[in-house]
Order: C-alpha cells, then structure tokens, then sequence
C-alpha cells in the first residue's frame, strides 16, 4: 500500500491505525495521518493526551498495540538515518560525565554502524552543528555546567548531527528562555528551508500561528490535522481540550485569543 | 610470593568490578550489583547439590545463570508496576534466603563453607595452583580472574560507543537502532561473570564494594566517562595493593582491608576533589566572597 500523497510525491511520514496502550487503558486510540515534505508541524494537545506517547510509538520506542508506520514509503526499521529524534530534556540525566561536543558526537552514532569509532570526522561535524546552534564555545563544558537553554541547543545540535530529513521534537520549547526559543525556532525555519519535516510537541497556544504550518490536534484520538489557519480554530481547540479553554474575543481581527489553558 | 599473588587477585578483582561499576552507577543500577552478588549464593549451592563437587566451573555456571534469573526477575517486577527498588530488594533477599535454606537442610553432607562464600578467602589464592603439565602455572584464581577481565575489557571496548549511550539516552539509542535490551543483559551477564569470579577470594558481599566504591570515587575527580574508568581501575588497584600492607600489619582480614581502603579514599575524593569536593567548593566558595568583598 503506497502511501503516495495528492501530489503523487511520497510522504515523509505516514502513520496507519496507531493505537498504543500502558496497562489496559489505550492512550492514543487509532491514529492515521500523513504529513506534508517540508512542513513545520506541531502537536498540540491537553496533559496526558499522547502527544508524546504517539512520537514514542512511532519510533518504535514504546510498543504499539496496531498500527504501521512508513517513512518516505518504507518501515522504519530500514529507515532510521532519515530520522532525528529530540527527546524531552528531563529524559536524561545530565550530571552524566561528558562534555557538549562529546553530546551531539552521539549524533553520529547511528552513521558509525557497529564498530567504528567516532573520529576526527564526527568531533569537525559536532562542532560544526555547535556553532549552528551558536554553543561553539561550550563545546568542552561539562554539560551539568550548561543552563536548561543551553542544553536544550546541545541536544537540538545532535538532533542535526543526525542529519536526517525527518526530525521528531519532544517539547523543545519546554522551560527554555527567551533566546533559547528564538534560536530554536531560526533553526526550525532553517530545516524547512532544506526541505526536511519537523515534528514537535508543542505547549504553548499563543505561538503555535507564528511557528507551525500544520497543526495535530490530540487528544488520546486525532482530532484534527491540516494547514495552521484552517485546524486551530476555537472549535477544534475546545474539541481536543474538551472545553477547558477560555477565549478573548472581540479583538480587531477577531482572532480569538486564548488566555487560559490546561496546557502546563 | 604469596602477597604478590593476593595483590594480584585483588587488582584484577577490583578491575574487573571497577569498569563494570562506572556504567552501573550512572544507570542508577548500583544494587542490582548488591543484588546479583548475593543471589549467586543459591546458584552455588544446587550447582554443587548437583554436580557433588566443588569444581569451580560448575559454581560458576550455577551461580551465572541465577545471575541472570535475578536481573529477569526484577525487569519482570519492575515492569508489571513494583517500584524499581522494592523488586530489588525482593527478588534478592528472596533468593538469598533459598540459598541459606539450600545450606541449613543439606548441611550434613554439604562440604561448602557459608563464611567462605560470604566473605572470601584471598589468603588462600596461591594454595589453588593450576598445573599443565606437571608445572604449575599459577593460581586458579588469577587465570579465572585474568580471563574474566580480557572478556569484559574486549566487549566494552568494541561496543563502547553502545554502552555509553544506552546509559546516557536510551531512548536515542533505541531510536538509532542499537539493542538497548540486550547491551542491558550483556552488561548484567558480566557483572555476573564478574561477581562469580571474584566471591572465591573475597566473598560476595565486598564484592559490592569493589563494584561501587572505585567508580563512584572515580565519579567524583572526572567529567569524562573515559577518565572515569580509568580512574576507576587505578583506584581499585590502589585499594588491593594499600589493603594488602594494611592487612598484613594489622593482622586483619585482607578483602576487608581493600574495601576499608577503597571507602577512605572514597572519603578523600568527596572531601578534596578539584570539582565536586566539599572542602574545596566551600574554599572556593570563600576566595570568590573575599574577592567580591573587595
């Protein structure tokens, strides 16, 4: 079953019947979608609605009780270097002893194969993806020494170490300052403009017009899926947050504003 | 000739636990080394119910594969929702009470010294002699400890990068491909190994401190994994040797001399390292309030 598009083009990500449960209780209810080549997309969605869990599953991280997965056509299993994975900050534990530079090198493991040894050619691509990041002179610091930012850039340079085109992002924006966010996001146009696709679960309601083309609304089942303008609307919001949600209405462009949400 | 064979049984024991115990701390997974070293005890006892003798190999294969049955059965626990610590404590003090039990009703005709399995006998090493040939090549224990360390040192070494990153970020590991599961049960396969090796000469419980004291000193004067094992080698062998002379002038108990000797330097570390020391970061802590001041 080619998962081809509209446009004949195949996609980068096609998800069928993904369902995924802990215990007994299903978390993510038989998921379909497919994404659009060089898209920024974000996921959106209440605490505790799979967002993460559906990333998981799909990188085969977290067992899924149905569901296929196809990258650019293909199982993902034979398709891992065409992706990057960004997992949540508090995922690892960062009085680890190691450095910056040596964090993203590990980037280039899933190129190295089975016994190689990262080398000259993996510290000259590390540091290349530190400065893209603008952490170049960090790049020997213990990394428990680096500011939650910081980290978060550190673990954005590895995800481009990867080089890979389709890229999986769990809460980037999570905790990050001001200048963390605006070099994360640079970086994200930056991709798209390559042409890659970029996944990423997103919390904050208020910048997801600015940041995304797409939007997936999740709330255990799709909700929604499709271009920003048409998919974050007050109705799908309250949809998937299960109108929880209060909106601001009556601006000059009548653009609903949201001001209370049960994202975190 | 005889304190040169204890020191070397004790340095290879102690490297041997020393690189294990750098990657099982930094997977918060110190007690499943406690853990595996004590469940050996029934591993030993049915080997020997069942093969009758007290030839090493069968205590080793015994005492192995419990190893493994111990880290299965705590995964197992721990994935059907017991807290990772209370699956610990269950399955090997569980284990090790069969083993006491195995002991107590087949004393009659068990000839195995608890003591000597829960403490050891590094003084005996050299009375072990393997001979090839009518030549005697050295003691039982320094060939099985020697041959442990070359294993354990070759598979780290070919799938460091492996190892380093299933204990940073599992979950990339997994997403890149590599067997995050299996590397789990290779690397409790030789602490196992390491554990069962090492109990002859100074018994399953200061194994423990040999597996988790040098690596976390180690810890304490690095920030690099690399430096952190080498470290670590250095700080066991330092132990073995310093407790050796300790023993011998105090008259005590030699594998007990080594682990007192590892926990001092241990203290020294946490006191004085250049970057996680507490007397140092409290000095430091001092200049930059006087500079400050002025």
């Amino acid at each position: 079953m080619a998962t081809s598009s509209t446009s004949g083009i195949i996609s980068p990500l096609s998800v069928t019947n993904m369902t995924v449960a802990y215990q007994k209780n299903p978390v993510v209810r038989n998921v379909s979608f497919e994404v659009n080549e060089g898209e920024l997309i974000g996921i959106i969605g209440p605490n505790g609605a799979g967002k993460s869990t559906l990333i998981k599953a799909i990188l085969g991280l977290q067992p899924a009780l149905t569901g296929q997965t196809l990258v650019y056509g293909k199982p993902y299993k034979t398709q891992r270097k065409l992706v990057g994975y960004v997992p949540q900050r508090e995922s690892v534990d960062w009085d680890f002893p190691t450095n910056a530079l040596d964090v993203v090198m590990m980037g280039r493991y899933g190129h190295l194969g089975l016994l190689r040894r990262p080398g000259a050619k993996e510290k000259a691509i590390g540091m290349e993806c530190l400065a893209k990041v603008g952490m170049a002179d960090f790049a020997g610091r213990q990394i428990s020494q680096l500011s939650g930012g910081q980290q978060q850039r550190v673990f954005l340079a590895r995800a481009l170490a990867q080089d890979a085109t389709l890229y999986f992002m769990d809460e980037p924006f999570a905790g990050v300052d001001a200048a963390t966010e605006k070099a994360i996001i640079t970086l994200l146009n930056e991709l798209k403009r390559q042409g890659k696709t970029v996944l990423v679960v997103h919390h904050d309601l208020a910048t997801v017009e600015q940041y995304f083309d797409s939007v997936m609304l999740i709330n255990g089942e799709l909700i929604a899926f499709g271009p920003t303008g048409t998919t974050f609307t007050e109705r799908r919001l309250q949809e998937a947050y299960g109108g929880r949600l209060t909106f601001l209405k009556g601006n000059p462009s009548d653009e609903p504003l949201i001001v209370a949400g049960t994202g975190r | 000739m005889s304190g040169f064979w204890i020191m070397l049984t004790g340095a290879l024991v102690a490297s041997c636990c020393g690189i294990l115990g750098c990657f099982l701390i930094l997977r918060r997974m110190a007690l499943v080394g406690d853990a595996i070293s004590h469940s050996v005890l029934p591993g030993i006892v049915i080997a020997f119910l069942i093969s009758g003798s007290r030839d090493s190999f069968f205590m080793l294969f015994g005492a192995a594969i419990i190893g493994f049955v111990t880290v299965f059965l705590i995964q197992m626990f721990q994935n059907s929702g017991v807290q990772s610590d209370a699956s610990i404590g269950v399955v090997f003090t569980s284990l090790f009470a069969v083993g006491v039990l195995l002991v107590s009703l087949n004393a009659k005709h068990v000839d195995l010294d608890l003591d000597c399995v829960l403490y050891g006998e590094i003084a005996y090493v050299q009375w072990n002699q393997i001979s090839v040939a009518g030549m005697e090549i050295g003691p039982k224990a320094v060939w099985l400890l020697g041959i442990t360390l070359f294993i354990i040192v070759a598979i780290i070494a070919l799938f460091y990068k492996q190892f380093k990153l299933c204990a940073f970020d599992p979950a990339l590991a997994a997403a890149i491909g590599i067997p995050v599961a299996l590397f789990h049960y290779v690397l409790m396969g030789l602490v196992s190994m390491a554990t069962v090796s090492s109990f002859e000469s100074v018994g399953a419980i200061l194994v423990v401190g040999l597996l988790i004291v040098p690596p976390a000193t180690a810890y304490l004067l690095t920030d690099r994994l690399g430096m952190m094992i080498v470290l670590s080698l250095i700080i066991g062998v330092i132990s073995s040797v310093a407790g050796y002379y300790t023993a011998a002038a105090l008259d005590a108990s030699i594998a007990g001399c080594m682990v007192c000797v590892a926990g001092v330097l241990f203290l020294f570390a946490f006191l004085f390292s250049p970057t996680h020391g507490l007397v140092t970061r409290k000095l430091r802590q001092r200049t930059t309030a006087t500079r400050e001041a002025y």
